[in-house]
Order: structure tokens, then sequence, then C-alpha cells
């Protein structure tokens, strides 16, 4: 067993715990994006981030394991500052209308608009390729749970992926040739774990009113 | 954002896996389907026919009336469309389907009577019907499409251990360590499972050995793809047996404590060489006793197998050969072993639990068996037959003979179902009366005289049992169309009116007032069942039978300690060949199946999403056959047997074997149905679906 101090707290967990996981065995929530708890954790948004004493750098707590002694601040203004920038930044260039979780953390964090300049919103056409859901990339945030069901998550069917660099990195297929034509066996699990809307069942889509069936 | 109306939780109405389901509505449609992440058996995954395909149950086809034949008793049953009824309340169509069941019985009793029941719907439902049809009708002529799935896997796992049921659970597939998938396009028909069976391969480093004709995706992930003639199973696990035997990698201690019939079994495997078995099926010998060693080597070992097992004339002696192997090495009774047919329908293990079968009541129970039937007769307060009815097949086989003059069909479509079609419209077209009972006018309801409306698992409540026992609640999520009614409510009406112009006396009983009522009296008769009840299932999620009391957990493995005959026995068995073989006129051996978007006899997934991606029927072929006979792909064959022909779009893939076709059954307009043949399994009864002779041409 191996003892840490989370905010303070004494936490007792097993070896191999994550600071995520510890946090939350102890009733200390932190915030988070990318991370499922039924997905393998990606690291990858970096909203989960907490400070370790002694550590250069913020770590994300999602992917790294706790050690004996440890010193965890999960809230503290140096942490608050980088969440609060990481959401400036998704929502200065994504459409996070239907993203309710991270509306909840905007307004907890207080995020500001208007921070960045000369921002440019993504804004990609929908594609609307097959008879069972569309994808709106103009809400994708890249978090990449839908690539990690599609492979080895989940379905084992490698049919999403990721591409672009940069601004223009994205979901996308392999050649991004339309889903039809891929190995996608259309089992809308990817849906199930989308944080913000970018992917809908097309009835959902209809029922909105943005698109006719 | 969405909002919803109401978001219901559910069972899914497609395949055996009974994957549990968020269905979420608005406006009275099901616009979106979700997956609670914490609940067996899907844990969170869903398919696409669970995730869109429930579209059906708002579709503007769904019957909301009784509907009577226009031209009721014409000289000649010909199909019509919804244009030849007429609509009718629920007080005429029930009074005169009683009348015409009343008049019938008078004249002819109860064996004048052929019933389908339904793997699609509750359990409840099943219960319900087999109830009307023996205490009311007098007759165990009752059977469901089970006849034409599993039935030679049930025939042969009753023969080896005494029960017929999934011995594992779906939860443990993640954990396997080696297993064996034959005669299951898992990833199309079962595909949450296909996905669980990957994750094994994937992330466990488990060894699956693919034991198929075609090159199905399962493959994908095989350590070993045994690619046997069709038809020559036997000879294949026959020499896996063989190796076992000779190479001492059998479980000996198993063998004397857990089985019988070892010796005289392990001498007739003699002749059974991987190299004779190479010349029969076509498979090298050295792959087969590669597979033997991976099988009999491991510590925990499963077989997982479907139609291309048991809908064969050997159907029978598939499974045995099959239950041989486990037997031999004790690759039973623990997690991550066992015998584990995959159930095709959502409910049909609790169709035939709920006695949806010509020789048994709910639970198995035999109808022969004196003290049973006692059992049953004091329950429902009538005598009862003791004589075991027909099957599917032999049913139509009796209208030919005369003995047959009335069908009555709840939820079931024998003309896409059953082989050889022309030969099942004619046995249609001779029938007195048919009564149906069904949620779409399809194939055979347009044979019928009179149609009641039903409800789909959306609009009523109930219980679906999944391929591993697993007992689980459907729940009302929509409003009922029209007037339709639940099968159970209608089959109780009939049953009244029925017993009422019979003049009879006292009631068998058709007093209930829900679904839950009519589980406890069956719970009440079933031992195995008797620890669970909806509201167990409601709080549980699920329970696994058998489970005989309340402070029973359920059992999601089977044969722990014994088997339900007492000893695993041993079979024997020859290698027959009895299929039809490829010959001058007919060259190519055609099989038949499914295809991941679509359903059966598709009354439900051509009126879904489900249909615009896979619109219209294909036969696959070789690229080396397709070249020999000039084909191009996509374009439009012929394909005839000497039963008949249809014509559908040519797909060339290296899927097929060379020398074999494959076709979906899913399609009228191209129905595969049209060339399969009526040859069946002696035991079971089950028909050979998968070898038919045909010949491919030009159109």
């Amino acid at each position: 067993m191996i003892k840490l101090y989370i905010n303070e707290k004494e936490v007792v967990c097993h070896e191999g715990t994550t600071i995520l996981q510890a946090a939350e065995s102890a009733g200390i929530i932190i915030p988070k994006i990318c991370y499922h708890e039924k997905l393998t954790p990606p690291g990858l948004c970096r909203q989960c981030v907490v400070e370790v004493e002694g550590a250069r750098v913020l770590l994300p707590s999602c992917i790294t394991g706790v050690r004996e002694g440890m010193k965890v601040q999960t809230d503290s203004p140096r942490v608050k500052r980088v969440r609060k920038t990481i959401l400036e930044m998704l929502d200065n260039c994504t459409d996070l209308s239907e993203a309710p979780e991270l509306q909840i953390q905007m307004k907890k964090y207080g995020v500001e608009n208007g921070r960045f300049r000369d921002t440019v919103k993504r804004d990609y056409p929908v594609k609307d390729d097959n008879p069972f859901y569309i994808r709106d990339y103009s809400k994708c945030i890249v978090c990449g749970r839908c690539v990690q069901v599609c492979s080895e998550d989940i379905q084992f069917s490698y049919a999403l992926t990721t591409g672009g660099r940069g601004f223009e990195n994205r979901i996308t297929t392999n050649f991004d040739k339309p889903l039809p034509e891929t190995s996608c066996v259309f089992c809308g699990n990817c849906i199930e774990v989308c944080p913000s809307g970018a992917l809908v069942s097309r009835r959902e889509y209809s029922a909105t009113g943005e698109a006719n069936d | 954002m969405t909002e919803y109306d109401r978001i219901v939780r559910s069972t899914c109405p497609y395949c055996g896996v009974g994957c549990q389901l968020e269905l979420h509505i608005q406006n009275e449609k099901i616009i979106s389907a979700t997956a609670p992440g914490d609940r067996a058996p899907n844990f969170g995954r869903l398919c696409v026919k669970g995730r869109f395909g429930t579209d059906y149950t708002h579709h503007k086809s769904r019957l909301t009336k009784p509907l009577i034949r226009k031209n009721l008793d014409a000289p000649e049953r010909i199909p019509i469309g919804p244009e030849g009824f007429r609509e009718a309340s629920w007080e005429e169509a029930l009074d005169m389907a009683a009348e015409r069941i009343a008049r019938t019985y008078k004249q002819s009793g109860g064996s004048a009577f052929g019933t389908f029941c339904c793997a699609k719907a509750t359990n409840e439902d099943n219960y319900i019907f087999q109830k009307f049809v023996r205490s009311v009708l007098q007759t165990n002529n009752i059977d469901h499409c089970s006849r034409l799935c599993h039935a030679a896997s049930v025939a042969g796992l009753s023969k080896a251990l005494g029960s017929s049921a999934m011995s594992n659970s779906l939860a443990e597939m993640k954990d396997l360590e080696v297993f064996i998938v034959t005669g299951s396009n898992t990833t199309e028909t079962h595909p949450v499972i296909g996905t669980l069976l990957k994750e094994a391969v994937v992330k466990n480093g488990a060894k699956l050995i693919v034991i198929d004709p075609r090159k199905i995706e399962m493959t994908d992930c095989a350590t070993l793809h045994l690619q046997q003639k069709p038809g020559t199973d036997v000879a294949l696990f026959q020499a896996m047996a063989h190796v076992i035997v000779k190479e001492n990698l059998y479980n000996r201690d198993f063998i004397n404590s857990r089985t019988e019939g070892f010796d005289s079994y392990s001498k007739s495997l003699d002749k059974y060489t991987p190299r004779w078995a190479e010349k029969v099926s076509a498979v090298a010998a050295k792959d087969i006793e590669t597979a033997a060693r991976i099988y009999a080597g491991a510590n925990a070992a499963a077989i997982y197998w479907g139609m291309g097992i048991s809908q064969s004339v050997h159907g029978t002696d598939n499974t045995l050969s099959i239950a041989n192997l486990a037997l031999l090495c004790g690759h039973l009774g623990r997690r991550g072993t066992g015998l584990n047919p995959l159930r095709g329908q959502n409910n049909v293990q609790g169709c035939s639990d709920s006695g949806g079968l010509p020789n048994v009541y709910p639970g198995y129970q035999n109808v022969s068996d004196p003290l049973i039937q006692a059992k049953y007769e004091h329950q429902w307060k009538r005598d009862l037959s003791p004589k075991p009815g027909l099957t599917i097949l032999e049913m139509s086989d009796a209208i030919e003979s005369g003995q047959i003059s009335d069908y009555i069909i709840m939820g079931e479509n024998p003309i896409m179902s059953d082989p050889h079609m022309s030969h099942t419209i004619h046995h249609f077209k001779k029938l007195k009366n048919i009564l149906v009972i069904d949620i779409f006018l399809n194939e055979s309801g347009e044979y019928g005289d009179i149609i009641l409306p039903a409800l789909s698992f959306a609009e009523k409540e109930g219980t679906f049992t999944n391929s591993d026992r697993r007992v689980q609640l459907i729940r009302p999520a929509l409003q009922a169309p029209g007037e339709a009614r639940a099968d159970w409510q209608i089959l109780q009406e009939l049953a009244i009116r029925v017993d009422q112009k019979l003049e009879r006396k006292n009631s068998a009983g058709f007093t209930f007032s829900s679904p839950a009522e009519i589980w406890d009296e069956m719970a009440d008769l079933v031992p195995d069942f008797r620890g669970i009840s909806h509201r167990r299932i409601d709080k549980e999620s699920g329970v696994h039978w058998p489970c005989p009391s309340v402070d029973h957990p359920g059992t999601p493995y089977l044969f722990g300690e014994t088997f339900p005959r007492g000893k695993g026995l041993f079979h024997s068995i020859d290698l027959k060949l009895e299929s039809e073989a490829a010959n001058k006129e007919y060259p190519y051996i055609l099989s038949t199946g499914r295809v991941l978007y679509h359903w059966h006899g598709r009354t439900m997934t051509s009126r879904s999403d489900l249909n615009k991606i896979y619109p219209y029927g294909k036969v696959e072929m070789h690229p080396d056959d397709a070249e020999k006979e000039g084909l191009a792909n996509r374009e439009n064959v012929e394909v005839s047997s000497s039963r008949g022909s249809i014509t559908v779009e040519l797909c060339i893939t290296d899927k097929s074997p060379r020398g074999v076709l494959f076709i979906p059954f899913h399609f009228a307009e191209a129905a595969a149905n049209r060339l399969t043949q009526d040859l069946r399994d002696p035991v079971a009864k089950i028909p050979d679906f998968k070898i038919s002779a045909v010949k491919i041409e030009k159109r």
C-alpha cells in the first residue's frame, strides 16, 4: 500500500493507482475532458493536471501513478490558471454549445471571452455520409475518445483515426474516405463517448431541427 | 441539447446477446439508444442493430387494428397485401377467430392445429401461448424457429450432457485463454460477442482457432483458420479427438470422474486419422494436429458455435463430435471453458424454456412423463395430452397428409425462414384457416385470414432470456400503436372465447392481469426459475437460471459439479455425407446465412434505417470461380438449384472458398430459401440450410 497526501489529506491506495483514482477514492474531484472511465486514459487534454511537490511541471493525474509520500495539490492557483486557459483555447476555436460538461467547467473557472485575439473557429462542413449518424467536427475537441473506442478499447474496427497537425488536427478516417467505404460497422459506440456533441445519431440530429430526415 | 421526453431501460430485440439498452424517446419515437456501462452482458457496448435498428417500431406499416381477409373461404388461398383485408373491431375479430378454432376442434380435434410461438416475443407471451395450445386446443403441436436454428445443438447436448443451454457466460469471454469459433460468423451475427472475443485475443493474448469454410472477419485475429469443405465438420473434430487420444493429451482425471463411455469411444477413433480427415475435409493434417494440441494443451478452453454446426443434416453428430472434445479435455464446468451454442433470437432460449416445443412443458419437462403431466394438469385443471406434438417441418408434412388444417402463427414468418420455399407456399395454400398475431403484415401474414395486431418490444413489459440464460426485463417505452395489444392479452382473450364456444365448464386459468403474474405461475412450475421474479430482475438487472430459490445467486456457468444426466457421455460417431453434393449440372455448394445489417425474414430491418445501407441481396463468390464463369463484380446473376432460382447481384470476394457460394436469406425478392432443400437431421429435424447444390449463370 502507498500513502500520499492530496490537498493535505492523507490517502492510502494500492501501488499502480493513478493520482486521479486516488483523489476520487478520497472524494476529491479533479476535472477532466478526454478521460473516460471505461477507456484507456490518453493523457491528452491536460485538464486533469495537478501540482506535485518537487515536479518541474504540472502532471496529468489520469496517467501519473502514485508514489510513497507524494504531496499533491489539485486546486492550486497555478492549476486553476492552466485549466482556465485550456478551456479558453478550446472555446475560442470550437463550438462548445453541445458540450454540457465543458459548459459547467467554463463557468467554474471563470472563462473570459476575447483574451485570445485573432483566433479562428474551426468550421468544417457537417459530414453526412451514412444512414445512421452525422459527424459535426466544428464541435469536435479532438479528445480522441471515439478513436479509442473504435480501435482497441472496445470495437476493434479501426475505422476512425486522427489526421492533420496543429490547428488542422482532427478526427478522420483513413484517406478521408466516407464511413461506408471504411471498416466502420456503425455500432455507434463512438457516439456514446463523445463529450461535445460532434457525433450524433441522425434521428436525434433531425429532432433538434438541424437537418431533415 | 436534445431534450428527451423520457429514457427507458430495456433489452435489445435483435440477437441472443441480450444487450441492455436505454431508449431515448421524443414525440413517441425512439430517437436514439445508448447502453448503460455498468450492466451485463454488454457493459456499454451496442451494435448497429441495437443502436440504430429499433426505429421499425414507429414504421407507418405497423398493424394498428385487427384485419379480416375480405374474401374469406375463397376456393384458392392467395397472398394479399393490406388492400385484401378489412379492418375489424377486436370484438368481431376475436369472436370470429374463436368460432373458427372451435369449429375445427369439433370437426377434427386438437391434432388439426399447427402452431408457431415466437422467439422474439417475451417468456410470458410464450408461456400463455403454449398454455393455450396445450390446455385449450389439447395438442402439443407447437414449435418455433429454434427448430431451424439450434435444434441440433439442443439434441446433441441433451444426449451428451442432458442439458441444452450455453454452458458459460458472456462476461467470461474477455478473459479466455484458448477458444474455438466454428460455424459462427460472430462479428455479424452476434456483434457484441464478436468484440468481447476480439478483446480476449488482443488484450489477453488468447489463442483463437476458427473452423469455418468462409474467411469470416474473426479469422483476422485467429491463430489458426481451418477452412473445411462444407459438411465435413465431423471428420475434422473426430481427427482432432484422434490426435488428443493418440498423444495422451486428454484429461484422465476428468474422464474418470465425470464421464462414461470413454473406452469404446477412444477405440472408435482409430481410423479417423488427420491424414484421413485431410482427404475428406481438405484441411491439412498438420493444421488439424496443431488445433488439437492447442485446444487440449490449454488450462481452460471454450468452444463457441452457431448455425454452421447445427443447420445440417448431420447437425446432431456435429454437436456430439464437439461435445466429445470438451469431455476428453475436461474443458467444462469452469470459467473460460464450456460448450457454447450462440443463440440467435433475442428470446430463443426463453421461448424454448417457456415450453414452446412439441415434446416439453416449460422448463424442459417431458410431456410424456406421467408425473409431469399430472403436475401441469393439476395447475391448469385440464386433461392434457401425453403425446409429443409435431415439429415445424412435420407440421408442414401433416398439411400435405390432411391432418393439419389450421395454422396459428405468433410473430414468425415461416415462408421466409423455412427451407424449400415453393414447398412451404404450396402447404400454406392448402390450409383451411390461418390466424396470425404480428406487428407487421409479413410474407406469411399475407396468406392469413385474420390478423391480430400485437405490441413490439418497446411497448410492453415482460422478460427475454439471452444466450447465456440471463433473464432480463423489457419495459414499455412507447404508447401502443392504434388498438394493438400485447400478445399475452390477445391469447388470453382468445383462450376464454374458445373455451366458451366449446361449452367447457371449468377455466384453465386465463385470469392474468400482468406479465409479472404470468412469470410467477411459470416459476411455480419450473424448479430452475423458482428464485426469479420480475421484481428481483428489476433490482439485479438480470438473473441467470438455474436459480432454484430466492436466496440463490443464479448460475453464470453450468456443470461445475455434475451434468444434468449425471456423467457426460461420449458418443462414437461415423462420418456421414448425406447432404446434397455438387454435381455436373449444379457444380457449386450454396451456403446461406445472415449479414450484420439484417435480421432473418427482414420483417423488422426492412422497415428500419438499416435497410438503407444494405438494401438488396447479394451472392458471394470466389474470384477464381467468377473468372472461370466469366462473371463480373456487381452484375446480376441467376442462381438456381433443382428447386428454384433467384436473380441476385454478384459480389466477388475471397471470403467464400472456391466452389462455395453464399447468399443471405433475408431478402424476399431474392429468397435464398427458394434454393434450399428440406432434407433434415434425423434426430433434431433441423433442415440442411448450409448445403444446396446450385449453378450460377449470367442474366
